[in-house]
């Protein structure tokens, strides 16, 4: 890839294989390239760096980690220079993500109604609607002058947040601050040393918690939900409970989903093939939407090591941290035929991109809906368009990667007013 | 052909339901419910296959 590589403050990594670092924006433009060499040379990489982390890059090891809870646990799932106290064990911040079982089961089991694939697609109509209403702004911004537009912020981002903030009952416009929150936790985490504390994640979703119990929280949203939502005892969650699911719901969805569109966006505009295959052939788009998720697989997860253990015959300390790279898991040789290409009516595609085991993304049904709608309406809108300059591409570094800046020119569109 | 569909392994992956809703339903947690338990009529054999090959915790296969 030829894609800008901005300034950081990371120090430069000499070799992969002993040094990695997934925060250095080396990592976010040229992430599978060093899966790739590393799967060849050295299949589970280390570093120092962290207090200490494994990034292993073969399908097999990737699995046996994800489905070994007792040996790695989801107490930390962002990889960060400090761990999580272990006394949060086995809640965690932010249930279910960041529990272990058995009580990751009743947490994930409240919330598997309103995300299951037939409540979920009740939401395709706003969505759809949403694309289009920002395909209208782009479309008037391109009759007010040029031809370029950044598809991330113009259209991408958008997307997740609105229908996240409808879905929780937040108000849309607060998107900006969404993506603020998420910036610093997710790309780069432990990099902010002068926030200002009215400003954070917790004093915003504090703030709407509490205002939603004295209005009364009887809304048909997960907010109101989650409120008032009893477990099998017939308990109500804690506050803690509530605040770190509502928290998860809104950073999970937003950033991932994001740059699942925007990769999608950017391969298409790469690929004039697979452009026109997509609207000639509507029968492609179920496989070609999986092949986007197989290929550009955003979300990379963490784990924390348990005891005293070994990954692919390498010794993992108790408290090492480890990757759990689903995206390298999506490009590993020995699970998929012809690894390294995209094949947009791939038959066969056991991607990992959601992740396997008891923590399979939970909003899968959603950003699956999300992604579909948002390509097939830009396609329906913009079928031709091509990358305005390849050297302004911007990659997301740490854990969730998706171009975040993707300026693209559409082509052959007779610019009416 | 049969399908065996392991309930213990689904996690819900909805990739099943989505690639051949006359073999399989989801119920409201999202989990898969196999809607064929017999033999599967001939012009699904296919679509019994792809399901299979998808599905990414081989919770389900094809027999016969
Ligand atoms: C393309 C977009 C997305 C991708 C690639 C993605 C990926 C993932 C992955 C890999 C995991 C597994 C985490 C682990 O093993 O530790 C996960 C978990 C989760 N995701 Fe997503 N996600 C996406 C969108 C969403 C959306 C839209 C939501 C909902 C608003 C969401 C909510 C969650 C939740 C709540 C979990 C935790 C589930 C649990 O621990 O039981 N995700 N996601
Ligand atoms: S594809 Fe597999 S994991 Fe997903 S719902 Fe079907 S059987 Fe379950």
């Amino acid at each position: 890839m030829t894609d800008t590589v901005p300034e950081t403050k990371r120090q430069p990594v000499e070799d992969w294989a002993t040094d990695f670092d997934h925060t250095h924006p080396d990592y976010a433009a040229n992430a599978p390239e060093i899966w790739d060499d590393l799967r060849e040379r050295c299949p589970v990489a280390h570093t120092e760096r962290f207090g200490g982390a494994w990034l292993p890059t073969k399908a097999a090891d990737v699995r046996a980690i994800a489905e070994d809870t007792d040996r790695f646990s989801s107490r930390g799932i962002i990889i960060n220079d400090f761990r999580p106290e272990l006394d949060i064990a086995p809640r965690g911040y932010a249930p279910p993500i960041t529990s272990d079982p058995p009580f990751h089961q009743e947490a994930r089991r409240l919330l598997l109604p309103p995300f299951s694939p037939k409540k979920i697609a009740e939401w395709e109509p706003m969505a759809r609607a949403c694309c289009q209403e920002l395909l209208d702004e782009v479309e008037a911004e391109l009759t007010a002058g040029g031809d370029v537009v950044d598809a991330a912020t113009a259209y991408a981002q958008d997307i997740p947040v609105r229908v996240i903030a409808a879905m929780l009952g937040l108000p849309a416009e607060d998107g900006d601050k969404f993506r603020m929150f998420i910036h610093r936790i997710l790309e780069t985490p432990g990099q902010h040393e002068d926030i200002d504390p009215g400003e954070t994640l917790v004093a915003y979703l504090s703030e709407k918690i509490r205002e939603r119990r004295e209005t009364g929280a009887d809304g048909d949203d997960l907010i109101s939900y989650l409120l008032t939502v009893e477990d099998p005892d017939g308990n109500h969650l804690s506050d803690e409970h509530v605040f770190g699911t509502i928290a998860l719901l809104l950073i999970a969805g937003i950033d991932t989903t994001w740059s699942a569109i925007g990769a999608s966006l950017w391969h298409l505009a790469q690929h004039p093939e697979d452009r026109r295959r997509w609207v000639e052939d509507p029968d492609v788009r179920l496989f070609a939407i999986e092949e986007f998720l197989r290929f550009y697989a955003p979300v990379t997860m963490a784990r924390l090591a348990a005891e005293d253990t070994e990954v692919g015959g390498c010794p993992v300390k108790k408290e090492d941290w480890l990757l759990l790279s689903f995206p390298s898991y999506n490009r590993d040789p020995e699970a998929f035929e012809q690894a390294d290409e995209f094949v947009i009516d791939r038959a066969r595609n056991r991607h990992s991109a959601f992740g396997l085991g008891i923590h399979r993304c939970l909003g899968s049904n959603l950003a699956r809906l999300e992604l579909t709608v948002a390509i097939e309406e830009w396609m329906e809108r913009f079928p031709d368009f091509e990358l305005a300059d390849p050297g302004t591409v911007r990659w997301s570094t740490g854990q969730v990667r998706g171009p975040r800046c993707l300026p693209v020119r559409v082509l052959g569109q007779e610019v009416s007013a | 052909m049969k399908i065996i569909y392991d309930r213990d392994a689904c996690q819900g992956h909805n990739r099943c339901y989505q690639l051949a809703p006359e073999l399989f339903d989801v119920d409201e947690e999202g989990y898969a419910v196999l809607l064929v338990t017999g033999e599967v009529p001939a012009e699904l054999e296919e679509k019994a296959k792809l399901c299979a090959d998808n599905c990414p915790e081989f919770a389900i296969e094809v027999e016969g």
